[in-house]
This record gives structure tokens, C-alpha cells and sequence, in this order.
């Protein structure tokens, strides 16, 4: 087990390299990116023996809105009682994520409220109530498929992948050939796309 | 019984993680759905680019700090009931909105509201759904189930070697992705 006060250095190193990483210009290579989210695989597995993942959280919070209409219904479930609904590891990455995107974009001076991506914008429209009636259910389909799947495109596609397991192989492809066949249906009309 | 202190640490470490990979998830463009769609398309090869740098510099550091004792894996069961079923709806839902449920968050903090109130709200219902069906389906996902495999499991090399190989073969396509300009 790794000590706390060991915790609390490599803690230091990150915020240092945050701060760093923030005056590094807005747009990266793509493999220097993952070289570092390698690196950070590394770090969560010795400091705190857990593979890098973010959609159990998602299971987590439904769970603690939920409960706020509906104890009983949560406290007998028994898929929320296994994954335990309270605030753990992966919940505090995952608002380090929004934090991170938030500085990142700040710094960068990316960041500006947007309704409607480009991507839709050259398909459907600019439309804000269809962009999002179809966000909402492609986020429906992403977090219901993500738990069907026990993991999303960080906890299979990079971790699961990057320990060599089966899983993540296998469910890193689905998730692309899914998307790839459902996108070339949608989208390969799509004008400014390309 | 742990500490309140080890415990406080697990947390801190947890957020200090995820800042740098919010950072690297933005800097690198995956948290614009622009960048996804075009990936999904095979237009531009950036998420797969992402993904598998990831894996080699990831998965070599791991199996190298694994030889030494320092760090052991976690392997998910996969089977053909969750991981594939699962996987083709995911997919399905990524194409729809264009955000993961890792760069959906980052997204936000860029500002994109699609991914807010389309993306998070969204796969929450998903996941709450998904917890409400769970004993229902609990036989489909047992369905082809190949346990908790490894790559070099199924194939019964030494590790290290599975992970130079896998690192070679990423390599290879790397330098392909350059070479036609992807």
C-alpha cells in the first residue's frame, strides 16, 4: 500500500505539471495526449489500485438523484446496492475531468458556451430543441450501453485495452463498429464535415 | 479498516487524475464532437490515435511495473451477452451524440451544452434505466462468457512479450495512419 504522504507528493507533481500543461499550445498531437493518459494509468493502478474509468459514476449520481424521489426504490435495487451509491475515487476523477476541460479551455481561450456542434449543424441544422431531443437519447443509449457493457470508452477502450484484456479489445471494436455503422447512415451526406 | 486519511488520499488522488485527463482529453480535441463524428466516418483517425498512444505507453509502463511486483492487474469478465450487446448499443448512442461518457464531461467544461443537457442528463436516465432492467437481463449477459481473458491468455505467450508485440503492431499502424496522411 501506498503511503498517504507519497499520495500527497505525486499530487504535487500532478498539480505542477497541470500548471505547466496549461501554457502548452490549445491544440496537442494526438499521441502525446495518450502518451500522457498512459502515464496516468500507471499512476492510478500504484497509488491507488484502480484501473482509470468513468461510467460507474454515472450509475452512482442517478443513484443519489433517485433517491432523492425515491429512497426505497434505490436502497432495493440490487444492481445499485453491488456498485454502492456513494462518493468514491472514480467520482472525484471524473469532476477532476470537468475541471480539467474547464482550466484547459480557459487557458487555451477555447472556451465559449455552444449549443449545437458543427457536425450537426451540417446534417440536421442548426436547431437547438432537435440537437437536443437527440443528444438526450444518444446519451441515453450511451449510458444504458455503457453499464450493459460493464464499461465505456475509458474503462474498456484505454484500461481494459492497455492491460491486455479481452474485454477491452472486444468492446473497444463494438464500439466502433456501432458507431461507425450508425454515423455512415447519419452523417456521410453531411456537408462541412470532411 | 482503513484511515480516514488513506481514504482522503485515494480521493485527492482521484481528483489530481482526472484534472491532467481532462486536460489531455481537451488538448488533444476528442472533447469536440466534430473530431468524434469524423473518426466515426474514418475521416480522421485522431480518437484511435488517442486510444492506442495510451495503450502502448500505458500498457508497457503496467506490465513492466507488474514484472517487478508493484502493480497487479484488474481484468473484467467478457462475454458475448455484455460486452458485444452492450458495446453495439453504446456505439450506437456515441454516434448519436458524439460524446463518451469521459469527454462528455470535459466537453462541458469547455462550455458545449449539448453535452450537458443532451449528453450527461441523458446517460444518467441511461444508467438509472439500465440499473432498473439489471435482473432482467442478468441471463443475456452471462451468454458466451470467455471470464476474466487476457490477450496473452488466449494466445499463451509470456506477457511482456503479448505487450511488445501489441506496441509493435500499434506502431506499425501509426506509422500507416502518417505514410496516407490520416
Amino acid at each position: 500500500m501506498v503511503s498517504l504522504a507519497d499520495k500527497l507528493f505525486v499530487l504535487g507533481c500532478v498539480l505542477a505539471l497541470t500548471g505547466l500543461a496549461l501554457g502548452t499550445p490549445p491544440t496537442w498531437s494526438p499521441y502525446m495526449a495518450g502518451a500522457l493518459i498512459g502515464v496516468l494509468s500507471w499512476l492510478s493502478l500504484y497509488l491507488v489500485d484502480k484501473p482509470i474509468g468513468t461510467s460507474t459514476t454515472y450509475v452512482r449520481v442517478s443513484g443519489m438523484l433517485a433517491r432523492l424521489f425515491s429512497p426505497r426504490s434505490v436502497d432495493e435495487n440490487e444492481y445499485m446496492q453491488e456498485t454502492g451509491i456513494k462518493v468514491e475515487w472514480q467520482m472525484l476523477l471524473v469532476f477532476g475531468v470537468l475541471l480539467g476541460g474547464l482550466v484547459s479551455a480557459l487557458a487555451a481561450g477555447t472556451f465559449g458556451l455552444r449549443w449545437v456542434p458543427e457536425f450537426w449543424v451540417a446534417t440536421f441544422g442548426a436547431d437547438v430543441w432537435l440537437r437536443m431531443a437527440v443528444a438526450l437519447i444518444g446519451g441515453f443509449l450511451v449510458g444504458f450501453g455503457a453499464r450493459w457493457a460493464d464499461g465505456c470508452t475509458s474503462g474498456h477502450g484505454i484500461s481494459g485495452a492497455l492491460q491486455l484484456a479481452v474485454v477491452g479489445w472486444i468492446g473497444a471494436i463494438c464500439f466502433f463498429v456501432g458507431g461507425i455503422i450508425t454515423a455512415m447512415l447519419l452523417y456521410s451526406g453531411g456537408g462541412g464535415a470532411g | 479498516m482503513r484511515t480516514r486519511g488513506a481514504a482522503t488520499g485515494e480521493l485527492l488522488v482521484g481528483l489530481g487524475i482526472g484534472l491532467l485527463f481532462g486536460l489531455a482529453l481537451h488538448r488533444s480535441g476528442v472533447t469536440n464532437p466534430d473530431v468524434i463524428i469524423n473518426q466515426l466516418l474514418l475521416r480522421d483517425m485522431t480518437v484511435v490515435k488517442v486510444m492506442m498512444s495510451a495503450v502502448v505507453v500505458g500498457g508497457l509502463g503496467i506490465y513492466t511495473l507488474r514484472h517487478f511486483g508493484l502493480v497487479q492487474l484488474h481484468i473484467r469478465e467478457a462475454s458475448v451477452g455484455s460486452t458485444v450487446i452492450g458495446g453495439l448499443i453504446f456505439g450506437v448512442g456515441f454516434a448519436l451524440l458524439g460524446y463518451c461518457p469521459g469527454t462528455a464531461v470535459a466537453a462541458v467544461g469547455e462550455g458545449r451544452l449539448d453535452a450537458l443537457f443532451g449528453g450527461i442528463i441523458g446517460m444518467l436516465i441511461g444508467a438509472l434505466v439500465y440499473a432498473m432492467v439489471h435482473p432482467r437481463v442478468r441471463e443475456v449477459l452471462k451468454m458466451g462468457s470467455m471470464g476474466k481473458q487476457t490477450l496473452w491468455g488466449l494466445l499463451r505467450v509470456p506477457p511482456l512479450v503479448a505487450m511488445v508485440a501489441v506496441s509493435v503492431i500499434i506502431g506499425g499502424l501509426f506509422w500507416w495512419f502518417e505514410v496516407v496522411g490520416l
